[in-house]
């Protein structure tokens, strides 16, 4: 394999801590296989890094196989890079070609914070879901069986489709106005579609958007960029579903 | 307990947008058809815009609720663009918006902008020397005036220029923002949802050229 892999220059955000002011800085990385994935090729970075004695460049990641959520890097101008349907660890190098410039950013929103270099906080997702992305469910021991309730085959089909949402961000990071449609409408639109969530639908629509807006995400403007950087096809149906909920709340809310 | 539907929550802004929006899509229909007819009789355009302009109902309840709508529709227009813009405070060294959304989709605000500026010059060719005519001097105006004063505004090349610009840039605000706008209030049936995005494509691109097709007809038939 030697001498047959990529060379590349990477520019990189490089931030120290979330006061700190950061910069694009430029990398060189040599050899690099086009059947590695991109996070693997920042291990290969790091190694350099560490083994000249500078700091290692950090960033999120965890499963490493697309269903965690974690990493999150905007690469040449794309949330999770040029490919599609993917996250950054599913992304491959043969998507770059040698002699290639890439720029790796994290994810900009005023509502994701840089912590350092390519890590943002996007615990913001957390007090959203917080705020009502759940079911309050009995489980004292005699749970009903979830089989009981009859659930029409297209339902539960979108629900799925909308559960499969691993709340990356990757969708606040493309969206030109950093809005966190997508992801809260997933949230919403999941449970709004089985009969486990009707109960509390109403609070659930109002609350989320509520800790949405106060958490500074921007608004939508259907420009559709969300649902093509997304990597698990989450649909734009999702945020007419939403608003729709969310018009029927304010409606009937009781304040 | 949680905003509700107000203009006080992104969502609420949102409806409000796009109710404002589609309010005025309709608007534009109407004024289009009537435009239409100086073109096939200058008698019935006469008679339309007589009525139009001396109507009590369209006059005092039907053109306060447009002026209301426009104004609606832009201020709130600036206030999503100053929040959008405050919710990416550092921009990305290295961005390809291209890759995933339309041009048209991302500059709502200059081509709205621009739309702006055409209803102030709009309102100082037509509006303004009308309610001057009716209201401030108390005239009552020659029934058949209509006509020959839309014929006169398009005799300079140079307005009949900023004519055809602003209706290019209103198609391509009406190209994202008519199918955008059912999105917004919450369409969700896919079928329905791709028929109106299509009729709204369709209607985006039609009724702006029959604006432009209007005014060179009159700039040609002087
Ligand atoms: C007066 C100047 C105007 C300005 C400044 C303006 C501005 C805007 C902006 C910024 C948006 C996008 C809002 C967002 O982020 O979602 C928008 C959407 C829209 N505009 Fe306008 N606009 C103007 C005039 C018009 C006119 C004359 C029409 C119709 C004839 C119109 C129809 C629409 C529609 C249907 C939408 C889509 C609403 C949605 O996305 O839900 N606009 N406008
Ligand atoms: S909607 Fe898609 S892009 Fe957004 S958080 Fe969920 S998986 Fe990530
Ligand atoms: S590391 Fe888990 S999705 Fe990429």
């Amino acid at each position: 394999m030697a001498g047959k892999g990529m060379n590349l220059t990477l520019k990189i955000w490089r931030q120290s801590d979330a006061n700190s002011p950061g910069k694009m800085v430029d990398y060189k990385v040599t050899d690099i296989s086009e059947h590695m994935s991109f996070l693997e090729m920042m291990d290969v970075l790091n190694e350099q890094l560490v083994s000249k004695g500078e700091d290692p460049v950090a960033f999120d990641h965890d499963c490493r196989e697309g269903i965690c959520g974690m990493c999150s890097m905007y690469i040449n101008g794309e949330a999770h890079g040029p490919d599609r349907g993917v996250t950054t660890c599913q992304l491959h190098m043969r998507m770059f070609n040698d002699g290639d410039t890439i720029y790796i950013e994290p994810w900009r929103a005023a509502a994701f914070p840089v912590i350092k270099d390519l890590v943002v906080d996007r615990t913001a997702f957390d007090r959203i879901m917080n705020a009502g992305g759940f079911v309050s469910v009995n489980t004292s021991g005699n749970t009903q069986d979830a089989n009981a309730l009859p659930i029409p085959k297209a339902d539960a089909d979108e629900a799925f489709d909308a559960a499969t949402c691993i709340g990356c961000g990757a969708c606040v990071a493309t969206c030109k106005n950093a809005s966190a449609m997508l992801f809260v409408s997933a949230k919403v639109s999941q449970l709004a579609l089985l009969p486990q969530g009707k109960v509390e639908a109403k609070e659930r629509v109002l609350n989320m958007v509520d800790q949405m807006d106060k958490e500074g995400f921007g608004n939508c403007t259907v420009t559709g960029a969300c649902e093509v950087e997304c990597p698990k096809g989450i649909s734009l149906t999702n945020i007419a579903r939403m608003n729709q909920e969310f018009l029927k709340a304010s409606i009937t809310a009781d304040k | 307990m949680a905003n509700t539907g107000s203009s006080s929550t992104s969502i609420g802004r949102k409806l409000i947008m796009a109710a404002s929006g589609l309010f005025l899509v309709i608007f534009l229909l109407q004024h289009f058809l009537i435009n239409f007819t100086s073109v096939i009789d200058e008698k019935t355009f006469n008679e339309i815009s007589h009525f139009m302009g001396t109507n009590v109902l369209i006059q005092f309840v039907m053109q306060p609720i447009l002026i209301a709508g426009v104004i609606i529709h832009f201020v709130m227009g600036f206030i999503l663009e100053m929040k959008n813009t405050k919710a990416r405070n550092v921009k990305y060294a290295m961005n390809k918006p291209s890759a995933n959304s339309s041009w048209m989709s991302r500059n709502m605000i200059y081509t709205g902008a621009v739309i702006l500026g055409f209803l102030g010059l709009h309102f100082y060719d037509f509006w303004v020397p009308e309610i001057d005519l009716k209201y401030v001097q108390g005239l009552e105006g020659s029934p058949t005036r209509y006509f020959h004063e839309l014929q006169h505004r398009f005799e300079d090349p140079v307005r009949v220029a900023i004519y055809c610009v602003s209706f290019v840039l209103l198609a391509l605000h009406l190209m994202h923002g008519f199918g955008a706008a059912f999105q917004s209030v919450g369409v969700t049936n896919k079928r329905y949802l791709t028929g109106l995005q299509k009729f709204g494509k369709i209607f985006a691109i039609v009724v702006p050229l029959g604006f432009i097709f209007i005014a060179l007809f009159h700039h040609l038939n002087q």
